[in-house]
This record gives C-alpha cells, sequence and structure tokens, in this order.
C-alpha cells in the first residue's frame, strides 16, 4: 500500500476523481469532505500529504492550514491547496498560511499528480 | 449668472457672427458708429429702444443680449470645468464662450454630463464584480463542476482498459456535472444581464425567495395542521417556476421547513384565537399559549389577511445582514444599501431573548409610523463559554390609533429615549432611516456614510 493522502473537498465528483487517479497510482486515499472537524480528521489519520479545498463548508482551508503548521504533531503536513479563486492575492494569502504547493481550478490530472509526486515521494 | 455689464461685449459678438461692419449696423439702427463703438466697448449702458433695434437688425432676442447665455448653461460649462484638472480652464470667459457659440457650449455640458452618468454606471458595475457575493459564489461553483467535468473527463479519455463499472459511473458524474454547470451557466447570463438597479428581473436566490413567498402572500394552507406523513414541502416546491436555482429552492425549503415546525407549535387556529384577544403582541401571545416568543413572531409574519391584516417582517444575522423582509408600506428594506442602525432589529442582537418593542418612523414623505417589535435568539447547538450566532426578527405592524392597539399597551409605552432614536421622556416614535446613503437625518452619531440627499456627519 502507497503512502496516505488525506482529500478534504466538498466537491463529491472531484472527490472521485482525485481519488480514481491517485490510487490508481498507488497511494491509499481518504476523503473528508466539510471544514467542520477538518482539524481532527487531519489528527487522527496523519497523512502523508494533504489535498485541500480553499471553500469548504464550516470553515475554509486558509483557517485549517493555518492550524495544521500551528500543530506539534502535524506541523510540517505537506498540503496541496486546490482552490477556485487563483487571483494573486488569494495565492499570497496561502503562501502566507504555509502552503506547500497552490493549485488553481480547474487543474489537469496531469499537473495534479506531477503536484502530489513532487510533494511526497510514492 | 448673466452679467448685464457686458451688453457691449454680446452686441459686438453677434455683428461679428452676423458679419456686419460697425458702421453698417449702426446705419440699421440709426445711431453713429462711434456711438455703438462706445458701446461695443461697454462704456455705455444701453437699453429700451436702442437694445430692440440692435436685436431686430442682428436678428436674436433681446434677452441674449441683455442677459447672455441661459443660467443653467452657464453653471453646466462652471461644473464640466471643475470636473477636470488637466488643463486650465478660462472661466472667466466662460459666458463669452456661450453666447458666441451656444450649440458647442451646450455640446460640451451635455458630453461631461454623460461621462459623468457613465463613471457612475462603471463604478456600479465595479463594485458589483468586485464585491457581489452572489456573483463569486456562483462562479466558484462554475469553477468547482468544470474541475470535476475536466478531470472526470481526462480519466475517461486517458485510462486505458477502464472497467465497465468506472464507465458507467463517470458517465453518471458528468451527466450531473454537466446539467449543474447548465444551470451555473444559466443563472450567471441571468444576472449580468440584468442592468444594475433594474427590478425588471430576478437577480439572486434571495430575490427568488422573496418573490416566491410573496407570491404566496407569506402563507401556506397546507402547511397549517395536520400536515400527514407525505413530504408536504417537497410538493409545494415541485412545480414553484418562481424558483429557478437550487440555492434559492433549498433557502425555499428551510424557511417552509421551519414554517411547518411553528405551526406544529402555535396551530393557525390558536393564533387566530390570541390574535383576537391579544391583538398584534407576540409576547402577550406567546405567554398565552405557552410557548417561546420568537416562534410566535415568524407565525404573525405568515397569518392569512383575515388574522392579521398588515404585518412586515425583516430578519437579520448576527452580522446584520438581512435574510429576508416582507416588505409592508411606509417601511422601505433595501437589502443591497446596507439598513439603519437604529433599527430595533439590532438592538434586540445584543440581547437575545428579550423582547423590545418600540415606536419608529422612517425619514421620508411616505413614511408611516410602526409598532416595531424585535427579538433575536440563538440559533445552532449550545456551546458552553461560546456565544454562538443570533438570529434576529423585527416585526412591523402600522399604529392606526388607540381603536387598532392592544388594551394593555396604552399601559405600558413603548420604550422611547435616546438609544432607540428618540427624545427622552417623549411618546413621538423614534426617527429612524433606511440607508444612510438617503437618509437625511441631521447629526445621527449612528451615521456610517455621508447622506447623498445632504452633507453627512
Amino acid at each position: 500500500m502507497g503512502k496516505n493522502v488525506l482529500v478534504i473537498e466538498d466537491e463529491p465528483n472531484i472527490i472521485e476523481a482525485i481519488n480514481f487517479i491517485l490510487s490508481r497510482d498507488g497511494w491509499a486515499v481518504k476523503t473528508h469532505s466539510n471544514g467542520h472537524d477538518a482539524m481532527q480528521v487531519v489528527e487522527a489519520q496523519v497523512p502523508d500529504l494533504l489535498i485541500l479545498d480553499v471553500m469548504l463548508p464550516g470553515r475554509s482551508g486558509y483557517d485549517i492550514l493555518h492550524d495544521i503548521r500551528a500543530h506539534d504533531r502535524v506541523g510540517d503536513l505537506p498540503v496541496l491547496m486546490l482552490t477556485a479563486r487563483g487571483q494573486k492575492r488569494d495565492r499570497e494569502m496561502a503562501e502566507r498560511a504555509g502552503v506547500s504547493r497552490y493549485m488553481a481550478k480547474p487543474f489537469s490530472n496531469s499537473e495534479l499528480l506531477d503536484a502530489v509526486r513532487s510533494l511526497v515521494a510514492p | 449668472m448673466a452679467d448685464s455689464s457686458i451688453v457691449g461685449t454680446r452686441i459686438r459678438e453677434r455683428r461679428l457672427l452676423a458679419g456686419l461692419r460697425q458702421s453698417e449696423l449702426a446705419a440699421l439702427v440709426e445711431i453713429s458708429p462711434s456711438y455703438l463703438n462706445l458701446i461695443e466697448h461697454n462704456r455705455r449702458r444701453i437699453g429700451g429702444k436702442i437694445l430692440l433695434r440692435l436685436a431686430e437688425a442682428l436678428n436674436v432676442e433681446p434677452s441674449v443680449l441683455s442677459q447672455g447665455a441661459a443660467a443653467a448653461l452657464i453653471e453646466g460649462l462652471q461644473q464640466a470645468a471643475a470636473a477636470q484638472e488637466s488643463h486650465r480652464i478660462e472661466t472667466d470667459h466662460l459666458e463669452e464662450f456661450a453666447g458666441r457659440f451656444p450649440g458647442w457650449a451646450h455640446l460640451l455640458v451635455d458630453g461631461a454630463a454623460r461621462i459623468h452618468e457613465l463613471e457612475g454606471a462603471v463604478k456600479t458595475l465595479t463594485d458589483r464584480l468586485a464585491h457581489d457575493p452572489h456573483l463569486a459564489e456562483s462562479l466558484h461553483e462554475v469553477l468547482s463542476v468544470v474541475t470535476a467535468i475536466r478531470s472526470t473527463a481526462s480519466i475517461l479519455v486517458e485510462t486505458p482498459a477502464l472497467e465497465p463499472e468506472w464507465q458507467a459511473r463517470f458517465h453518471r458524474n458528468i451527466n450531473e456535472d454537466s446539467q449543474r454547470l447548465t444551470e451555473g451557466a444559466q443563472s450567471l447570463v441571468r444576472y449580468l444581464d440584468a442592468a444594475p438597479g433594474s427590478e425588471a428581473d430576478i437577480k439572486s436566490p434571495q430575490d427568488e425567495l422573496e418573490a416566491f413567498l410573496d407570491s404566496h402572500s407569506y402563507h401556506f394552507p397546507t402547511l397549517e395542521g395536520d400536515t400527514g406523513a407525505g413530504d408536504v414541502v417537497a410538493a409545494i416546491l415541485l412545480d414553484e417556476a418562481i424558483l429557478t436555482t437550487d440555492t434559492a429552492r433549498t433557502l425555499a425549503g428551510g424557511v417552509l421547513k421551519l414554517y411547518q415546525s411553528d405551526a406544529r407549535r402555535a396551530p393557525l387556529s390558536q393564533m387566530a384565537t390570541a390574535v383576537a384577544a391579544y391583538g398584534p403582541d407576540p409576547t402577550a401571545i406567546a405567554d398565552h399559549l405557552g410557548i417561546e416568543a420568537v416562534t410566535v413572531f415568524r407565525r404573525m409574519a405568515c397569518l392569512p389577511s383575515d388574522v392579521l391584516d398588515e404585518v412586515g417582517i425583516v430578519i437579520c444575522d448576527s452580522s446584520g445582514t438581512l435574510m429576508l423582509r416582507k416588505p409592508i408600506e411606509g417601511f422601505l428594506v433595501s437589502r443591497l444599501a446596507g439598513s439603519c442602525p437604529l433599527w430595533p432589529l439590532f438592538q434586540a442582537l445584543t440581547q437575545p431573548g428579550t423582547p423590545i418593542r418600540t415606536l419608529i418612523r422612517q425619514t421620508g414623505r411616505d413614511a408611516r409610523t410602526f409598532h416595531a417589535m424585535a427579538i433575536s435568539e440563538h440559533v445552532g447547538p449550545a456551546q458552553y463559554n461560546l456565544p454562538g450566532p443570533r438570529r434576529s426578527y423585527m416585526l412591523l405592524i402600522p399604529e392606526r390609533g388607540p381603536e387598532h392597539r392592544p388594551e394593555h399597551w396604552s399601559e405600558h409605552g413603548p420604550e422611547h429615549g435616546p438609544e432607540y432614536g428618540g427624545e427622552a421622556g417623549t411618546t413621538a416614535p423614534a426617527e429612524v432611516g433606511t440607508s444612510c446613503r438617503i437618509c437625511p437625518k441631521p447629526g445621527c452619531a449612528a451615521r456610517r456614510e455621508p447622506s447623498a440627499l445632504k452633507d453627512g456627519f
């Protein structure tokens, strides 16, 4: 079994597509779809990589990322952020929050796969 | 303002325009060329017959010579000159310019007015694109669906020997997403097609919700009483053409479910009896029925007109953002412009569960006096040491005189005083506004921006 990727995204068909792409590439994928308890899920699973949407119900991806970076155990977790807001200020906000890689929607599957492989060796 | 001291200058300009020499004009009006020369250099004041003869000879109205260009035209030129900074404008020659070239002057004034108007429209559109939450949400929705379609389509094309069950699943996903994309794109087109400020088209899910509720007069007989086992809410929404977007349907579904729940706690027959006994007093009715007041506030806004004929309601969340409004004549509510901070609706947010009642009246010509009753509640599950989000409700009942007022209200008069915008010790209604931008109330401590009607702050 490959390394663990946790996908936190509220769009079910994007989750399904990412799950399929990464699973076929040998990653063990787990998913979650809201921001309310995202931090608890990250703490419980301690994945090797987190793919995090920005606009989530309950809590924004920026806030979740901020908490991750301040956390003792998962503070160094690689985080790939996905967002439909690709403006410069959004990218800068993600960088200030400590994002490892930032990707604007819509993205291609190969871009996503390359980004995941570059952040964590499978 | 026309300058009578330059009548001679105007005569000279008109003579030159007419292509006459000084001696020719002097001959026509039967005066000497030297006298006309003195007149044209403003060294002789003229009036009466000579002015009339000169006007006739120059084929203009006497007022054109005596008063010069119209004051409005001069003022328009002054405004056009003030609106630009890049060139030095010879403002001391405005009247001369307007008098000699009235056509060009009108063209310039009209052009400047049009530029001003278009700049305003551009600013409105820019604000709308940059800060409109509905537009941002719609674009996010479209981009998310496009992402799902793109990823799924790539999987279908690029994955060799994809298992049939996966193929079927992804085909279904693409079909679903393409339908959502169609709805999202159509909604965006409808929204962007509507001119700013235009009321001709329904623009946002909130607007759709309010239009839907208004089309039912905010009352749903099938949700009253025992609604049985079927999903009555879904049945109401099934053929509702006004609700064109999923978001509006979701909002409407939430409102109707709350309506249904409230109707179980405060049935129509009991509400009708209580309104007849206590008048439009939600706290007295709640006490009589033994239920929480906030349920009665909501129920009162949804009663049929034969039970309570004129009632408005405004609902906001903890941020003060208006969530729903049932309009009532004489009280303007603008969701886009931001509301008056003096409304009891916002006072109630600070003290959940404590009802407020006060007489209010909006500034403006068509305003009426209302009994405004407000209450707020915590929403969502209670959490220790956290205030939690709140929702505030303000009922508006027109003040129609003692015979329409509950008897016990005269004994316990409504709250007044500076905190409600009124004067201490008076029983006059508190004066509130619609929105600061269009409120002329002078010296208002709650003002957050200057009024467009007169100087604010």
